[in-house]
């Protein structure tokens, strides 16, 4: 009890001190909270546009971004045909752009692909779907800011095409893309006769490994990969997520240098009341807990309101109409309890050098400290 | 003698043999061969005046500082580097300083109670010594009380408390009413007299005051760093 009031006196005798290292700690969790939460939830969405009704993604072998991936015809005609796939679907990925919208993603896909099936269509017919070359589907939210609707035509690029239908999905990219019909998205992206990947549905889970092996053997410039396979080593996903995790941890830092500065003072205002502690029997360990304890207070406190506003400022992300689709805001468990004990490590490594120079303060000198 | 030897059947508890203790890295000299004792249960002053090396001896006698040469016994044990100086403060020494050195914050009983956790006593023994070592100094309405709220008086008799909350049989005071008004000087140094006659302790004190050194079974005066003379009071 007594050490806690140790702990809790002085962080009350220095409130604005305290409540700033606080701040600091909060601030640098919710920014950690915040860019890797959105970060991650790009990355699960991007993930789940490739495993829309499949498990395994075909793709180029050792390429950097999967728009640069060609993947022939013939491969994805052949790997239809094993025994083993219950369906292969090509996708060609593109960017592409209209009047005041210099990004949007667009999507070649067939008609039977599950992107096409399986949507939720809020306007068109689902079988009216690569009927005609110049036929495009839109996502809800491209639709919108196109202000286009069934029937309607759209300048997308360089070329004009005819809106067939639109659909909603919970998927920011597919949401606010445009789908067309794989053979007019080669065209329009001069990628003739490729796509981008393959996307594989097997009608056995057990014959993945054998699947990846015949890939191997028979499209030796080709990948098979598990969904979740694919989401752990492909690069800019892992760039993503070691941006992410640098950008939170250089502002965790910061937090900790202000946690660091508070108990320095900390010790230095109370080298006196340290000395009486060490009269009165205390042993460098038990100074040190009072310190460390100090600290951890301060940076579970702040991990806690960090976590408040985080939460809080990903909700209100959520709630900014251009963003929906785009952010998760679901926060992670684990990713609470990581950020949790890295604010918690930050505050006591932050408190590593006061702690240990309060431990050595000689009590027949500090005595005499006015 | 040997340390911790008796002297007829009284036991030597603090013992300074040819002790040296300078500052500034030897500049200045504080005590220059100082030869110390002092039996079990007796109440000795050490007076000289301001800088004579009086709080240096007893800082050395409490652990709290190493001599440059000699020898410091308490209880018949030498303080080296291998002394449990943990237990030398926990058990067997008390300190009383002339500012009464208390947390601001905390109460008189928390302040009280600060020796007890260091020890790692029991709670419910711990608060039982309070209550009685706070009724014997009159302190016992006062308990809950943040020290800011007390007078001199009080904030050295919770001092006083706290310094024999573990039953240390040996008590340094330095200069223990130093900062308190003649009137609460005497009850704080009559109520010390008698807490260290109950609890058969030893007390060793630093004071300039004559009239409370005359009141000790013994005078030791200190001068330059030396012991010049001894005499019963």
């Amino acid at each position: 009890m007594i050490f806690l009031k140790l702990i809790f006196t002085n962080l009350r005798r220095h409130r604005i001190r305290s409540l700033i290292s606080v701040a600091g700690i909060a601030f640098s969790v919710a920014a950690m909270l915040t860019v890797v939460t959105i970060l991650e939830g790009a990355v699960g969405m991007f993930s789940s546009i490739l495993s829309s009704d499949s498990e395994m993604i075909v793709f180029e072998r050792d390429v950097s971004d999967l728009f640069f991936s060609n993947v022939p015809s013939e491969a994805t005609a052949q790997i239809s045909a094993w025994p083993t796939v219950a369906h292969a679907n090509p996708v060609l990925f593109g960017i592409v752009s209209s009047e005041g919208h210099p990004i949007i993603t667009c999507f070649g896909v067939t008609a039977t692909d599950a992107r096409i099936q399986k949507a939720d269509w809020i306007a068109g017919d689902r079988s009216s779907f690569a009927r005609h070359a110049d036929d495009v589907v839109l996502g809800a939210r491209a639709a919108e800011f196109l202000s286009a609707a069934v029937g309607s035509k759209v300048q997308i690029g360089h070329a004009v095409f005819h809106v067939v239908g639109i659909l909603k999905t919970a998927n920011g990219f597919e949401d606010g893309g445009v789908f067309m019909p794989l053979d007019s998205a080669q065209a329009f992206f001069h990628k003739q006769g490729t796509s981008s990947v393959i996307t594989v549905k097997m009608r056995n889970k057990d014959d993945v490994a054998a699947f990846k092996n015949t890939i191997r053997q028979k499209f030796p410039n080709l990948i098979a990969l598990e969904n979740a396979e694919f989401s752990r080593s492909y690069s800019q996903f892992r760039i993503l997520k070691a941006t992410a995790w640098a950008v939170g941890g250089c502002g965790l830092l910061l937090g900790g240098l202000g946690v660091a500065n508070t108990m320095i003072m900390s010790v230095f205002t109370r080298i006196r009341e340290i000395a009486i502690l060490r009269v009165n029997g205390f042993s460098h360990a038990q100074i040190g807990v009072v310190i460390f304890g100090e600290s951890a207070v301060v940076s579970l406190s702040g991990a806690m309101a960090g976590l408040l506003v985080g939460s809080c400022f990903l909700f209100a992300l959520k709630l900014i109409p251009a963003l929906d689709g785009y952010v998760d805001t679901s926060i992670h468990p684990v990713l609470m309890l990581v950020v949790l004990l890295l604010a918690l490590s930050t505050g006591i490594v932050g408190a590593l050098y006061p702690a240990i120079y309060a431990m050595r303060i000689r009590a027949v000198e500090a005595l005499r400290f006015e | 003698m040997k340390p911790g030897t008796s002297s007829g059947d009284i036991r030597i508890v603090l013992q300074a043999a040819d002790l040296w203790k300078s500052y500034d890295e030897g500049t200045v000299a504080v005590l220059k061969g100082v030869d110390c004792e002092v039996r079990s249960g007796e109440t000795v002053a050490l007076c000289g005046p301001s800088g004579c090396g009086k709080s240096t001896l007893l800082h050395l006698f409490g652990g709290l500082d190493q001599p440059d040469r000699g020898c410091v016994s308490v209880n018949g044990n030498e303080i080296n580097s291998s002394t449990n100086m943990l237990r030398l403060l926990r058990h067997e020494v008390g300190f009383v300083f002339q500012l009464h050195n208390l947390i601001p914050d905390l109460t008189l009983a928390e302040n009280c109670l600060i020796p007890t956790v260091a020890a790692g006593a029991e709670r419910r023994t711990a608060n039982e010594r309070l209550k009685e070592l706070a009724e014997r100094t009159g302190l016992s309405h006062r308990l809950n009380h943040r020290i800011q709220k007390l007078s001199g008086g009080e904030r050295q008799r919770t001092a006083l408390c706290r310094a024999l909350m573990n039953r240390p049989k040996i008590l340094l005071a330095d200069e223990p009413t130093g900062s308190l008004d003649e009137q609460a000087s005497n009850v704080v140094f009559s109520l010390l007299l008698d807490l260290v006659a109950t609890e058969g302790a030893t007390l060793l004190m630093a004071t300039h005051d004559r009239n409370l050194a005359n009141r000790c079974d013994r005078l030791v005066e200190m001068h330059d760093g030396k012991i010049q003379e001894h005499a019963h009071a």
